[in-house]
């Protein structure tokens, strides 16, 4: 890979991977839990919590960004505890990175999933109960593989957003070489710099590639699970 | 003994059933569709809650309002067979059947699997999906899966409207098999007149989310309220009868009732077999002298114990011929005979249009 792409180019690509492989291994189970809430529970502040939810998807990415430093800041309303407490704190890291992402791809997440499971027959899982399952077994024998093909796509969708997340990034961690540098960031740092325009092709091919590797992949994954799934 | 006395408010539409069911044999849940029989067979299963009444099935109480007793659907050990069979998509055939194993004791599991499989002829489908199924096949799977998760009691909602006759023909075999082999009680929600004939032996008729009726199938079928559920096409009267002789000479039956004697054809009967033969109230004519030189076979002496409304379209009459049957005839044929109650008349009924009725409805006790 060392011969194909410059130091600059594989610390991105490969920031860029571990930043988005978190980014779904820490929204995940939120976002099966939330989604879940949101087709099944009927309680009030329902209609806050889809509003909270979706709103990244059309609030500027440097709102978000500017929440987070809020919120997770050194001297943020959480950022101040979990310092004070633990002594980590996550902005201009990569793992402040990975949540920034997160919140980003969260409703594209929650979405995908939440639909998934309104098209789950609820009369199967009436089935299941009368066959002895409890809850709990219902939901891991029943619900969870057939919403299995949602939670893949969401997870995917969350992935692909984070591989493309700038503004809320940017915002909250900054664009630290090797840090929090992702694709998208060192792209707009070559551009920033006088005869940036060759890197800046080959960074643009190389976040395209990756984007139609992951979606293809995730769409072999997904006929494969739909046949397992006999649906 | 299953013991419901309930009420129910589900969405808008209101449910109140009282009624008791032997704890063997079937016992039919008789309505028209709309009429409650689902929302009353989810209750019982634990998947819709009443909000007041009782229920008990044996001695294990699983609702019970004033007690504040609700026993989740898991712990009722109610075998439910839907309309729509319900296998679990993601799962072979195998897994489906072995769902609700947990409830058997381990040592018991591999040799009732077995002995299900054998008994559903599904052992060729195992490995199979339930999408490669045919509905018929489906619903023995949808049995056989119930009745591996060890019920004290089958509720089975409608579970051949969505097949066709052949189909229907198949499963039906095997609910008898349940019936009398494995002594399950059955609950049978049904709307369709023969299913319940062949195999019900108890009777409860629902109509607009109320018990009108309930008690041994004979005494209800051949009652009023039956006769207010189904329309006046289907009226009749239902005869419990016994095979005393086969003719195979002439390829006629004789079943013995306490009436006398019916002639049937067809001889695909066993000797001593009980059958039940229902015989629709247009197919009975009436004459007041035995009639001679006729081709209808069967010909039944007896009184006149109730005349319908005299000045309807057509004229239903009771005739008590050692049991009550029910004969249809013009307004204009009861005047001609003058018929009036007491009278001692011939009932006739041809063999012919016994033909159906005499083969299918088939009952071992």
């Amino acid at each position: 890979m060392s011969d194909l792409l410059s130091p600059l180019e594989s610390e991105a690509l490969i920031l860029s991977l571990r930043v988005a492989l978190w980014c779904v291994v820490i929204s995940l189970p939120i976002g099966i839990g939330t989604a879940w809430l949101l087709a099944r529970k009927r309680f009030p502040g329902h209609l806050l919590l889809s509003a909270v939810v979706y709103a990244p998807l059309v609030v500027p990415p440097v709102v978000v960004g500017y929440l987070l430093l809020v919120l997770l800041g050194r001297r943020g309303v959480v950022g101040a505890w979990l310092y004070d407490t633990f002594g980590i704190t996550v902005v201009f890291t990569w793992q402040g990175a990975a949540i920034a992402s997160a919140v980003m791809g969260f409703p594209l997440m929650v979405r995908a999933i939440r639909l998934s499971l309104d098209a789950v027959d609820r009369r199967l899982e009436d089935a299941a109960r009368t066959l002895g399952a409890g809850r709990w077994r219902v939901w891991v024998s029943i619900t969870l593989p057939l919403t299995a093909p949602g939670i893949l796509a969401g997870a995917v969708l969350a992935f692909a957003r984070s591989l493309g997340e700038f503004g809320a990034t940017i915002t909250f961690v900054s664009n630290i070489p090797g840090e929090t540098r992702t694709l998208p960031l060192a792209l707009y740092s070559v551009l920033q710099q006088p005869g940036g325009d060759a890197p800046a092709v080959r960074l643009a091919i190389l976040s395209l590639l990756l984007a139609i590797v992951a979606i293809a992949g995730s769409e072999l994954l997904a006929r494969r699970m739909r046949k397992q799934l006999g649906v | 003994m299953l013991s419901v006395d309930i009420a129910a408010r589900l969405g808008d539409f209101e449910l109140a059933a009282r009624f008791e069911a032997p704890s063997s044999g079937v016992t039919a849940l008789f309505g028209r569709s709309g009429a409650g029989k689902t929302s009353l067979t989810n209750i019982l299963a634990g998947l819709e809650r009443p909000i007041r009444g009782r229920i008990a099935l044996g001695d294990r109480v699983l609702f019970d309002a004033a007690n504040r007793v609700n026993i989740p659907p898991d712990k009722r050990q109610i075998g439910y067979i839907f309309q729509e069979g319900r296998l679990f998509p993601h799962k072979t055939v195998r897994a489906n059947l072995a769902y609700g194993l947990g409830r058997l004791a381990p040592e018991k599991r591999a040799a009732r699997f077995d002995q299900v499989v054998d008994l559903l002829g599904i052992a060729p489908l195992l490995e199979r999906r339930p999408k490669m199924l045919s509905g018929g096949e489906k619903q023995r799977v949808a049995i056989g899966r119930a009745l591996l998760s060890g019920p004290d009691l089958l509720l089975m909602d409608e579970p051949l409207t969505a097949l066709d006759a052949a189909r229907r023909a198949e499963i039906l075999p095997y609910v008898e098999h349940l019936r009398d082999a494995e002594k399950l009680p059955i609950i049978w929600v049904s709307h369709d007149v023969d299913e319940i004939i062949r195999l019900a032996d108890h009777l409860v008729l629902i109509d607009q989310g109320r018990v009108t009726a309930s008690g041994p199938l004979i005494e209800i079928i051949n009652g009023p309220d039956f006769r207010a559920a189904t329309g006046r096409r289907e009226d009749g009267t239902v005869i419990e009868t016994t095979v005393a002789a086969k003719d195979a000479a002439n390829a006629l039956t004789h079943l013995r009732f306490s009436g006398g004697e019916l002639r049937v054809p067809g001889v695909n009967v066993t000797l001593g077999q009980r059958l039940r033969v229902h015989i629709m109230a247009k197919d009975v004519a009436i004459a007041l002298d035995p009639p001679h030189g006729i081709s209808v076979l069967n010909c039944l002496a007896g009184r006149i114990v109730g005349i319908s409304d005299p000045d309807g379209a057509d004229v239903d009459v009771e005739i008590d011929v050692g049991v009550r049957l029910r004969a249809r005839i013009t307004r204009y044929s009861a005047r001609l005979l003058a018929l009036k109650e007491g009278q001692t008349v011939h009932a006739l009924i041809k063999a012919m249009a016994l033909d159906r009725t005499g083969r299918d409805m088939a009952h071992s006790p």
